[in-house]
């Protein structure tokens, strides 16, 4: 049997966190790791509190459910950074802290008597975890910045959107530009984390949400890097130099599926079967071209380049599940092509997910107990589990009406 | 072992595609000695990503995949036959000298190799072992396929990303691979750090999809508390912005052939700076004043700043709205981007690296810097058994006649 520790690969560690859109990601990954995190909010509480959505749409600092999902099981502290005693305060917290992490205008901090340096020299194994739009020395980060404007000048904006270009494009919500910074700062850290072990000490990490962005566009950077060509945004599915066919498709219930190619001769064995069973063979016009597909071993992309029949074929077992959603529901279309080997998924809004028996099967919900509401509310599981340390159960986030 | 901050880990590492091997290029540029493990019999062929497009030129096949090229920089590749008992002699060896097992196959598929957790554990008592893949091994869905955009869809991510009244936009491009790989990367870190301070490892069992879901917490609770779902009559609106509310806040076309421009007015101070620059009547109007009347008539408002914006050059117009306070980018082109602003160059974003087939190519770089242990990223992705030599010789022990003799048989 393994030996279980709860609490998390982190535990132990203590974090202090400026609270700032662009920290609040990285806190609640080291919380879910395990790591005590310590926000820093000035005595009428963080500017983040007002985000929406609130409580029955009441706004109030302490029903931001933005700030119940990112701030759940962080603590917090009084300190107006603009006082000196705010900055003794701070001090203080930092001395016996091992990372720090923050996201204020590069500079700013050092213009209101905290001096980096010096605290790092005060606390040699501290790590100071640095998040701005830009990097620390892109003027750019001096200037307002929101997560639409990171991800259009970054590229993934760029990317994202519609077959019809009078559309415009897209920029993928959920706070996407801060999630990805958040991503590389908590890696960033555990790398950190790791040499420290090995040498003792502690250091700067300056994280570039605009750089972080950028290298997160796939196929759309290394095409421009390696060959100079320029992706174009297509609905649902990647962008490419060249036009490419559908993947995803409406269900006969309204809702969507993406679909994965046909590649093996068995997906067409599968398709033909599937369609048999459905009764529904007859109607569709292509079926002798998915009995061809099943003498196939595996159709691949110079295949179909080189031969105008795979190309048909190939063709063909698309239009068979672009058939097939016409007579099924999203859900068992999905189940049906993934039970049959090919790959497929249902698209789902963020909170169906939550409801989803493989989920409700893995346990992925987390609830947490709200006074407020006299039952549980219903949070997102935390992204990775570790079997050996496993994470400790959420808390609501601090509120400020517990204040003294 | 090698120099940086992960000089002293070594990874035995079975990834690829991007999810996969995402994960272990981070470790791989802060110096962890990653050896990549790749099938001899199908020349590497599960990993499509080795003879996918694009290419640098009219060269074709297994060593020509720039996508190939870009995950798997600074790392060591070998093969190894494992439907042999020799070639699993050699992977037992390989995972007694090494800190990690990574791997991102389907459920199940190490295990049926004979090398499932109990048994990387006979052979190392502190192994580390993450296996990563979409829906995790545990579950109703543990044997269903997945890539990037099944994991989107999913989890989420597809359908919110979107205008309304249409189908799902979606990301148009594999996200939830590169996240995967982020959170991959997190998992190997974390457990490692765990072993470093209690001599104890663990397998970490990553599903993409789960961590995907992760990314739109507040929707859930909004779901939840108000019983109000993302799938509703006008959502999801994803170029606008609910978590804060704010308004004007949208993408608008600039002069220009698919030119466009992001804006965002972050609150009442932001307005009155636009409405002033805008300078036309309809943005001077009172009535615009306050946050609740801007989003209350944000269509409106939509229309009448798309009208403005249409003639502009949205690299002169975001430059002049970011002077005066007001958060605006233009909607960048790669070659804009990587090529066009020079902070990214400065910043050594795209780094070149000599890959011994392709030649001389730049890649993705890292978006840290870290003061004392900085990451570096100089050597190509390795050539099918390119370090073969290195591995079974100097760090197995083999003799140039017997790793003559594993070719010869077909296990390396």
């Amino acid at each position: 049997m393994t030996h279980t520790t709860p609490g998390g690969p982190l535990q132990g560690i203590v974090v202090v966190e400026l609270a700032a859109e662009l920290t609040a990601y990285t806190g609640k990954l080291l919380v879910d790791l395990g790591a005590s995190v310590t926000l820093v909010e000035p005595a009428e509480g963080s500017p983040l509190r007002r985000y929406e959505p609130f409580l029955g749409d009441r706004p109030d600092p302490d029903r931001s459910l933005w700030w119940w999902h990112y701030q759940a099981s962080k603590s917090s502290v009084t300190a107006d950074l603009d006082t000196a005693d705010g900055v003794a305060r701070l001090q203080q917290l930092l001395a016996g802290a091992d990372v720090v992490v923050e996201a204020e205008r590069p500079g700013s901090l050092a213009r209101r008597g905290i001096d980096e340096t010096a605290l790092r020299a005060a606390n040699p194994r501290l790590l100071w975890v640095s998040i701005s739009s830009h990097g620390a020395a892109d003027p750019r980060s001096q200037q307002p910045s929101t997560d639409l404007t990171v991800l259009a000048e970054a590229g993934p904006v760029w990317s994202c959107g519609y077959d019809d270009h009078a559309l415009p494009p897209v920029r993928g919500g959920g706070g996407q530009a801060g999630n990805v910074a958040a991503h590389y700062a908590v890696m960033s850290l555990l790398v950190a984390l790791l040499a420290r072990e090995e040498r003792g000490h502690g250091q700067r990490i300056d994280v570039n949400a605009y750089a972080a962005a950028n290298v997160t566009t796939e196929f759309a950077s290394y095409t421009w890097l390696v060959a100079g060509e320029t992706v174009q945004r297509q609905t649902g599915r990647h962008a490419a130099p060249r036009p490419t066919l559908p993947t995803q498709v409406e269900a006969a219930d309204g809702r969507w599926v993406n679909t994965g190619p046909p590649r093996r001769g068995a997906d067409f064995v599968a398709l033909a079967e599937w369609l048999g069973q459905l009764g529904v063979a007859d109607e569709f016009d292509e079926f002798v071209l998915l009995q061809m597909g099943a003498e196939l071993e595996h159709i691949g992309m110079d295949q179909m380049e080189a031969d105008d029949l795979v190309g048909e074929i190939f063709a063909a077992g698309r239009a068979a599940m672009f058939f097939l959603a016409g007579k099924l529901s999203a859900y068992d279309l999905f189940v049906g092509l993934q039970e049959r080997g090919m790959p497929a998924g249902i698209i789902y809004s963020p909170d169906e997910v939550a409801a989803d028996p493989h989920f409700v099967a893995r346990g992925w919900v987390r609830p947490v107990e709200h006074p407020e509401l006299g039952r549980p509310v219903g949070y997102a599981g935390a992204p990775i589990t570790f079997p050996a340390t496993p994470a400790r159960p959420l808390r609501p986030a601090p509120r400020l009406s517990d204040r003294q | 072992m090698g120099d940086g901050a992960l000089g002293h880990l070594r990874i035995c590492d079975f990834t690829g595609q991007l999810a996969g091997a995402g994960a272990t290029k981070f470790l791989a540029a802060f110096g962890a000695e990653v050896i990549r493990i790749e099938d001899p019999v199908t020349g590497g062929r599960w990993d499509i990503l080795r003879g996918a497009p694009p290419f640098k030129d009219e060269r074709r096949g297994p060593e020509f995949g720039s996508g190939y090229n870009n995950h798997n920089v600074n790392k060591l590749g070998i093969t190894l036959n494992l439907r042999t008992e020799r070639g699993k002699e050699l992977l037992a060896e390989l995972v007694r000298r090494s800190d990690a097992v990574t791997e991102n196959f389907a459920a199940g598929v190490l295990e049926r190799w004979g090398f499932g957790f109990e048994r990387l554990r006979e052979l190392r008592p502190d192994i580390v072992y993450v296996s990563n893949c979409g829906f995790g091994q545990v579950g109703p869905y543990g044997r269903f396929k997945s890539w990037g955009p099944i994991a989107q869809a999913v989890s989420g991510l597809t359908f919110a990303s979107g205008l309304p009244g249409r189908a799902p936009a979606g990301w148009g491009y594999s996200y939830m691979d590169h996240t995967g790989g982020y959170y991959m990367a997190m998992a190997i870190l974390a457990a490692l750090f765990w072993r470093a301070r209690t001599g104890e490892g663990q397998w970490v069992d990553l599903s993409c999809t789960e961590a995907g879901a992760a990314l739109h917490g507040p929707a859930l609770l909004d779901a939840d508390v108000n019983g109000r779902p993302m799938r509703r009559a006008g959502s999801p609106h994803s170029n606008r912005n609910a978590w804060p509310a704010m308004a004007p806040h949208g993408v608008y076309p600039t002069a220009g052939d698919d030119d466009w421009v992001a804006i965002s007015v972050v609150d009442d101070e932001a307005w009155a700076a636009f409405a002033a620059f805008v300078g036309q009547d309809w943005a001077t109007e009172a009535r615009w004043a306050e946050r609740s009347a801007r989003l209350a008539g944000q269509d409106e408002l939509d229309v009448r700043v798309a009208a403005w914006t249409a003639g502009h050059d949205r690299f002169a117009l975001a430059e002049a709205l970011r002077s005066r306070g007001i958060a605006a980018a233009p909607v960048q082109r790669p070659a804009e981007r990587i090529d066009g602003d020079r902070s990214t160059a400065a910043w050594g974003l795209w780094p070149t690296v000599v890959h011994d087939a392709i030649g001389s190519v730049r890649v993705d770089g890292l978006p840290v810097h870290l003061s004392e242990t900085d990451w570096v990223i100089d050597r190509g992705a390795p050539l099918l058994g390119q370090h073969n030599e290195e591995v079974y010789g100097e760090l197995l022990g083999l003799s140039t006649a017997e790793i003559g003799a594993l070719h010869q048989n077909g296990v390396i």
